[in-house]
């Protein structure tokens, strides 16, 4: 078991060394980076001054040297479009669009839940069939354009929430002002609800789906029908003998699904006009701020790597089959 | 002289599977009208320009924001309405057929020809070359797909090449480990061993021997590869990361529809969306169908 978590700690710092090698060669495949920093006006000279200052004059493996020991030290760069510390401004989105994924998170795995057993216990009814077939659409439907149609009926149209905004629950709370985020609470859910729905629909759908198929399975196994013929009734059979293995692989992917979740946050933001990190990054793809848009995608990437692992090692916890596979990677 | 030992039993069979293909198809229904709904699309990939009613990029200042059905100039309807510059939708709704498709489709043989090569090659030889693929694959997996699009997009800059190279290079991983995994398996079986007595070549045995068993459950996996990589090139090309703006796609029509959306111009908004959902469900459709007919077993499994 120790040897699984220490080289799980390391398979992880490895990632993170690919995830800066990545971002700093991203910032090189369009050719020379000089061009992303000065305007297109820009004189010969000029050009000139600029590479020499941001030191793409340099080797690449010096530049790559120094990219990570700025990391290191915790500088991520200067906003072009800000002028502040790029990071700096990613943090400061960050709160919102945490919200925004826990909401989502919330909404793909609970609902899911029950949607996958009610399918399972009526396989081959409607109920099965209306779920199964949602699920199937819920895969299929672009997040941003189930956005846009929520804004156009549920916002536009019947008017029961905001099609637009935030309103900040963690951000006062870490400032100790708790009072201001119990009163802000009611109206944060509120403009979440549209958002989240748009960005937890896809794994919601693949969820309740891996559930219905999960549960399937497990229902024909001996220890299912052992726990049926001890004349159990069927309730109990399926919540403590059968759903306790069905959920399994369904917390395998919790890890990938905050991948999933996030590239969906990052879109969907910018369809409710949500001041998340999502909708920054849009504003910095289209003003090309190279430095906000690395920071961002480096601290998202980071929280992923982070959250993958802490999942894996609950997941250790979770499953006891997982002590006997210490050997293996 | 591999020949007859690379296809083991394949081809006396091969009717027999055609049929059985088709009866699984008509039972199911769904993927009949999957089927016939990619072929209009496909069609309209193609030959879109010949049925296209108006030029997709034509302005019409005075004809804006028309609804659908509405009159169009010299003569001609906005079938389903023009936008917010005069150009018809149904005009521009075929001309993103070709980029969604095009992108979809090229990406994948990308991102599957990368994969299938990689996972060859991980699985028949193993130890350190298994080990840096693997590895390499482990990275990219960890990293959100769609930051690392973005990261690379907004630096080489929009353009359908570029776009079908980024979302291909991130889907081979998938292809890699399923084609590892096989590979593996097959290695060890009777009839490589006897191709490798032969004396065929490494390169025949891998390509010719092996590959050829390894490629039907890699149609199952590209199906729903495809409506993956159309659902993420729609979210590119909505962000502005995707084809040049003169070309029309369906996800930046949705991104132009944002601006008339509190004006309730609805139409911009559906008729895109619908387009790309569709083309999405018809591929994932089809991905269920393949996997049923290839093997029943896996059915009730994801």
């Amino acid at each position: 078991m120790g040897s699984y978590i220490l080289r799980r700690l390391l398979q992880s710092i490895v990632v993170v060394i690919g995830v800066t090698l990545v971002t700093f060669l991203a910032l090189q495949a369009g050719g020379d980076p000089t061009y992303l920093f000065v305007s297109e006006r820009a004189s010969q000279e000029e050009i000139e001054t600029t590479r020499r200052a941001l030191g793409f004059d340099r080797p690449l493996h010096v530049q790559y040297a120094s990219f990570v020991g700025d990391l290191a030290r915790g500088n991520f760069g200067q906003s072009l479009s800000y002028r502040q510390p790029a990071m700096d401004i990613v943090l400061e989105a960050l709160p919102a669009t945490i919200e925004l994924t826990i909401f989502s998170m919330v909404i793909a795995l609970l609902l899911a839940i029950p949607l996958g057993v009610l399918a399972a216990i009526n396989r081959g009814t409607a109920w099965d069939g209306s779920i199964t077939t949602f699920a199937m659409l819920g895969q299929s439907i672009p997040n941003f354009w189930l956005g846009i149609m929520m804004i156009l009926f549920f916002g536009l149209y019947l008017r029961w929430f905001p099609i637009s905004g935030h309103v900040p629950f963690i951000a006062p709370m870490m400032a100790g002002d708790f009072g201001t985020a119990i009163s802000n609470l009611p109206r944060t859910i509120l403009h979440l609800i549209l958002p989240g729905i748009a960005v937890g629909t896809y794994s919601l759908a693949r969820n309740t789906r891996l559930i219905r198929s999960s549960l399937l399975e497990v229902m024909e196994q001996d220890y299912v029908r052992t726990a049926r013929s001890k004349g159990l009734p069927e309730m109990r059979v399926l919540i403590h003998h059968a759903l306790r293995n069905a959920w399994l692989p369904v917390v395998t992917i919790i890890g990938l699904e905050f991948g999933f979740l996030l590239g969906g946050v990052v879109v969907v933001e910018t369809v409710f006009s949500y001041p998340g990190i999502g909708r920054l990054l849009f504003a910095a793809i289209n003003q090309r701020d190279i430095p906000l848009v690395q920071a961002g995608v480096i601290l998202l990437a980071g929280i992923f790597i982070l959250l993958n692992l802490v999942v894996d090692l609950v997941y250790l916890r979770l499953d006891p089959r997982m002590k006997l596979m210490e050997g293996r990677g | 002289m591999s020949d007859h030992l690379s296809v083991p039993a394949r081809d006396t069979a091969f009717r027999r599977e055609i049929r059985r293909a088709a009866r699984v198809m008509v039972e199911a229904r769904w993927p009949i009208f999957a089927v016939i709904f990619l072929l209009a699309a496909s069609i309209a990939a193609v030959f879109g320009p010949l049925f296209a009613p108006l030029d997709p990029n034509r302005q019409n200042l005075v004809l804006r924001l028309a609804e659908p059905m509405a009159a169009g100039p010299d003569g001609s309807v906005f079938l389903l309405g023009s936008d917010a510059l005069g150009r018809d939708v149904f005009s521009r709704l075929l001309s993103g057929a070709r980029v969604s498709l095009l992108v979809g489709i090229a990406a994948i043989t990308v991102g599957g020809t990368i994969g299938i090569v990689a996972g060859l090659l991980s699985g028949y030889f193993g130890g350190w070359v298994d080990d840096l693929i693997m590895r390499v694959g482990d990275i990219q997996l960890a990293f959100p797909f769609i930051l690392l699009a973005i990261m690379f997009l907004v630096v080489l800059g929009a353009g359908v090449w570029n776009l079908v190279l980024v979302l291909g290079v991130g889907q081979w991983v998938t292809y890699a480990r399923i084609v590892r995994a096989d590979t593996l398996s097959l290695r060890e079986k009777e009839f490589v061993e006897a191709a490798r007595a032969l004396g065929d070549s490494t390169l025949s045995i891998i390509f010719r021997t092996i590959l050829p068993n390894i490629l039907a459950p890699l149609t199952v996996i590209a199906s729903f590869n495809v409506a993956s990589v159309i659902l993420s090139e729609a979210a590119l090309s909505f962000l502005g990361l995707g084809v040049p703006p003169s070309v029309p796609t369906w996800g930046s029509m949705l991104a132009e529809s944002r601006d008339t959306l509190i004006a309730n111009k609805w139409w911009l908004a559906v008729f895109p969306g619908v387009a790309i959902m569709l083309t999405v469900l018809s591929f994932n459709i089809l991905g269920d169908w393949l996997r049923d007919f290839l093997d029943p077993r896996l059915r009730e499994r994801t």
